[in-house]
């Protein structure tokens, strides 16, 4: 290995490393609000891709109708339980269930008439898409367990992935899927090329991290989130609705898993079920961070994209062996570091 | 009829009707007992030690890719004493995927085990992708292609080269596997990992080492898994990385918690449910969607999400309940009422559901007050010298002395939030003091874990109640015992624990006895009355016959009479020697029974003394009247 491979696996590895940064914190804060180990996260970032593809390729995509549907379901839900007595909150509701799918389907349509090439407005499109569907999944299926065990909870997760997984098969076919770059632009920096799209990609995600980053320090609602984090009955003693933290942390997640895969789709070939490597590749660096601490999922984030580069350079068949088996001593220094016995929740 | 006829009568059925069924029934059958194995594993590890691992497929993987590569590896063939039947190879490798899966797990275990709950699944999620890889990566393992051209079993000449012959085996070892789990469920090391789910600082302040159970529970696990894995290889005499990839991994899972996890019973019905389910949606769904693919994940998926939501103990229970109620008139017919009735408690026990409680009984009369031993023939049992505890900015203990001597009652109090939890906490090796020493029974325990006080004989009650609540008041007692047994999880799974068993059960009951709780051994723990369960609390730590007995406001909730026999239960076990170290919020209850009281105020102790000199001190007046006019 010579030190322009070096360098050039570097840049590979900077570039997927600040996508799973980026994953990680989605994670990160939704475990910390909602206490939901979300592992079909990764399900977001394929969506995300291979919806931007069908809207590039002049196609309606189908989880438009996954979108309506599960609004007409979380709407149903809510209308009967309010028709029943129980207190619902009819304002988020709407709000989720009509006027997000509807802006949804407004913006597709818009993109697809008005501005068919546009890049920019199929990724607004794509992201009004993905959003919704991060709300109505927390309210369909983490809301009525709100109070079981972590372990229930991740086990729905799981669940929920290969549902997400069986769909995205059957909305995408089997077939991979890449998407037009943001910039075609290659740049000779001292010997190494340096593309503009992984710049572009560097940068977004380095944008995006300073963005969330104003907005948990600076805005009322990220305080509110940061609060609810720390500790829910104090967030809600507060009168931070808890629920609402959820279902926005959760929209946050799919926000930010829709943009994932809208960067790292010019990159790599999407395929319906690659979401899933990149989210876990997420987790990786989240449990690098304990689930808890951001800038260390950041750092766990950069240390999983330089090893997953060299690895597949050196051993390329054993990358993902590689890149997985590095939780097992990271869990095992973690643990000689905890004395105390955990209570479960 | 009882269950367990039922079961027998059954499996009967089944094996006479073996021979006649078709192929295909045959090898479905077959297949649902191998995953049921690997369920049954997972129904102890999640329903009823509260942990979960998504890459059991992985440990299947281990056990059937060891065995392939043994046999039909040429090294092994070269190296083979031609003295030796080749019908050996195969259990030769069983025994090697048994001893890799053990080691595998051991370090996964270890790794994450003592960390809270989730390290474990994911890091099982994250090692199941890994094998999965690495199986179809390594050369010598065939790659994606696999190994072919396995050897069948044989036992003794007898070839099982058909399903219709393996299946028996498999079946075999199903039931044996479920025997021995039961078995070891009904044991003191069976109450140990049940207490896993519920609280591990309880069952560590029972002497449980809660990390080496999970460990082991865990080991135990994977165990089955690898077993089932060396069967199937040699059911299907080949192997290649797609069974044992992490979508099945999670399918075993849905087969637990579907069936019902806390049931080892729903291990076979959720494995014959999802393997039927499977067979049926394979065909369906791609004709349904028009494209071809696994979709029946995405019916699995909404199947786990509604037996989540609706059904968390999964179906069992409610299969169990609806099988009672058809087999009520034969149960009837079968006996005498008295006895239909007990074997319908008995199952209602067993299958999660217990009987109400009769009557309220009220608790026995208060017992003879004992003169309190002379003075000098006293011991020091713990010794608490200059203890102080920090959360952040907060000093919750802040160099806080106490001691307790043997045949002492010695009260705390102090009013909320004076810290009276915290030093709890620290003396009963739950939380660890910032500085200061602490002697207990002469011996130095900084730093040491909670199970160790235990050891040295501590027992302790809790403020907020943590009893396993579904569990009998008999069971929850005999947790507390648990340091007295010596049978470990061999001795329990082949049923050779039973004299013990009966030896410790015994003791317990004299020990509910004395609590005034006989009437109630046999009601769920989570049906008694909150002061009745603290009551249980203390049955349960006088069962580990300790010598320091700490209680954390054990008045609280009690009525009148039930305070009245509390204070004689302790008066009496003062006299046995005890030192009993009390928190109570009820002064009259602390003023009757102590002999010293210490009075803690902002985390420092501010007055010590007899309950008469602490009546009298300015310190403690000020602190309690000038809080409540605060208030």
């Amino acid at each position: 290995m010579d030190s322009q491979i070096a360098l050039l696996l570097g840049q590979d590895g900077l570039v997927n490393g600040a996508v799973y940064g980026l994953l990680s914190l989605a994670l990160v804060l939704v475990f910390s609000v909602t206490r939901v180990i979300f592992v079909a996260q990764g399900e977001f970032v394929a969506f995300g891709a291979l919806s931007l593809a069908l809207l590039q390729a002049g196609r309606i995509p189908p989880t438009l109708w996954l979108l309506c549907a599960l609004a007409a379901i979380a709407l149903g839900v809510t209308l009967w339980r309010h028709y029943r007595g129980e207190q619902v909150d009819l304002r988020a509701t709407l709000f989720w269930t009509l006027v997000m799918p509807a802006a949804a389907g407004g913006l597709i349509l818009m993109q697809q008439q008005l501005w068919p090439q546009s890049l920019l407005a199929q990724s607004i499109a794509t992201a009004a898409l993905i959003t919704p569907l991060g709300p109505l999944i927390y309210r369909l299926a983490y809301r009525p367990l709100a109070d079981a065990t972590v372990l229930v909870l991740l086990i729905v997760s799981v669940a929920l992935h290969g549902v997400l997984v069986g769909l995205g098969l059957w909305f995408f076919g089997a077939e991979g899927w890449r998407t037009t770059p943001l910039s075609q632009a290659r740049f000779d920096w001292g010997g190494v090329t340096v593309t503009g799209q992984s710049l572009a990609v560097v940068g977004l995600a380095a944008g995006l991290l300073v963005l969330m980053f104003l907005f948990f320090e600076r805005s009322i609602v990220g305080k509110a989130l940061r609060a609810t984090a720390m500790n829910r009955v104090g967030a809600r003693l507060m009168g931070i609705p808890t629920e609402l933290a959820g279902e926005l942390s959760f929209a946050l997640a799919a926000l930010i898993g829709a943009i994932s895969g809208m960067l790292i789709a010019p990159l790599t070939t999407i395929y319906y079920d690659t979401g899933f490597l990149i989210g876990l590749k997420g987790f990786v660096a989240a449990i690098i961070g304990g689930l808890a601490s951001y800038p260390m999922a950041i750092v766990g984030a950069l240390i999983v994209g330089q090893l997953e580069a060299f690895s597949s350079f050196w051993a390329s068949a054993f990358k993902e062996v590689i890149v997985f088996t590095l939780i097992i001593p990271v869990l095992l220094w973690r643990s000689l570091r905890s004395h105390t016995v955990d209570d479960e929740e | 009829m009882t269950p367990r006829k039922l079961t027998l009568l059954s499996l009967a059925a089944l094996a006479v009707c073996w021979p006649l069924l078709p192929d295909f029934t045959v090898s479905v059958l077959a297949s649902i007992a191998l995953y049921a194995i690997v369920a049954a594993g997972l129904v102890l590890m999640t329903g009823i030690a509260g942990m979960t691992s998504f890459g059991q497929a992985a440990f299947v993987g281990l056990g059937a890719y060891a065995s392939a590569w043994l046999c039909t590896s040429p090294h092994m063939a070269a190296v083979w004493p031609p003295a030796l039947p080749p019908t050996l190879l195969p259990w030769l490798g069983l025994l090697l995927g048994l001893a890799v899966t053990l080691g595998v797990a051991w370090v996964l275990g270890a790794a994450t085990l003592r960390l809270s709950g989730h390290y474990l699944p994911l890091c099982t999620i994250a090692w199941g992708l890994s094998l999965y890889f690495l199986f179809g990566n390594l050369e010598f393992l065939g790659g994606h292609t696999g190994i072919s051209g396995l050897p069948p079993l044989t036992i003794m000449g007898w070839s099982l080269a058909s399903p219709r012959a393996l299946g028996v085996l498999a079946w075999l070892v199903l039931m044996l596997a479920l025997w021995a789990l039961a078995n070891l469920l009904d044991s003191r090391e069976g109450r140990a990992i049940r207490a896993l789910k519920s609280s591990r600082v309880m069952a560590e302040s029972m002497g449980i080492d809660t990390a080496r159970q999970r460990i082991r529970v865990f080991v135990l696990a994977a165990l089955l898994a690898s077993i089932s894995g060396w069967l199937y290889a040699h059911l299907q005499r080949f192997v290649n990385p797609t069974p044992f990839s992490l979508n099945i991994g999670i399918e075993y899972l849905f087969m637990a918690v579907v069936g019902g996890s806390g049931h080892l019973w729903g291990a076979v019905l959720g494995s014959a449910l999802i393997t039927l389910l499977k067979e049926q949606l394979q065909d369906l769904l791609p004709r349904l969607l028009g494209a071809s693919g696994n979709f029946e994940v995405v019916a699995f998926g909404l199947l786990m999400l509604i037996v989540l939501q609706r059904f968390p103990q999964g179906l069992w229970p409610s299969l169990a309940r609806g099988g009672q109620r058809l087999l009520s008139p034969f149960m009837s017919l079968a006996g005498a009422p008295g006895t239909s009735r007990a074997a319908d408690e008995a199952f209602a026990r067993r299958v999660g559901k217990t009987s109400p409680i009769t009557a309220f009984n009220p608790p026995a009369p208060p017992l003879s007050m004992p003169p309190i031993p002379p003075a000098e023939t006293r011991e020091t049992l713990l010794d608490a010298r200059h203890m102080s505890r920090r959360f952040g900015g907060l000093i919750a203990n802040d160099k806080v002395s106490l001691s307790l001597h043997a045949g002492e009652i010695h009260a705390l109090i102090g009013p909320n939030g004076a810290g009276k939890s915290t030093f709890f906490n620290l003396i009963s090796g739950v939380d660890r003091p910032d500085d200061g020493q602490l002697v207990l029974m002469g011996q130095a325990m900084a730093g040491k874990p909670a199970r160790e006080f235990a050891r040295l004989g501590l027992g302790r009650s809790f403020q907020h109640v943590k009893l396993l609540a579904s569990r009998t008041v008999l069971d929850n007692v005999a947790l507390g015992a648990y340091r007295s047994g010596r049978a470990g999880w061999l001795r329990a799974m082949l049923r050779l624990d039973r004299h013990e068993e009966a030896a410790t059960l015994k003791r317990v009951r004299a020990q509910l006895a004395r609590c005034g709780l006989q009437a109630h051994a046999d009601d769920a723990a989570g049906e008694l009355s909150l002061g009745q369960q603290r009551i249980v609390e203390i049955a349960r730590a006088l069962a580990g016959e300790p010598r320091v007995l700490l209680l954390d406001e054990p008045a609280a909730g009690l009525r009148h009479l039930e305070k009245r026999a509390l204070a004689a239960l302790l008066h009496q076990l003062r006299a046995e020697g005890l030192g009993i170290l009390v928190v109570e919020h009820d002064m009259d209850f602390v003023m009757t029974i102590a002999d010293r009281v210490t009075v803690l105020n902002f985390g420092a102790v501010i007055a010590s003394g007899t309950p008469a000199q602490i009546q009298q001190d300015p310190a403690v007046l000020d602190a309690y009247l000038g809080g409540v006019l605060e208030e």
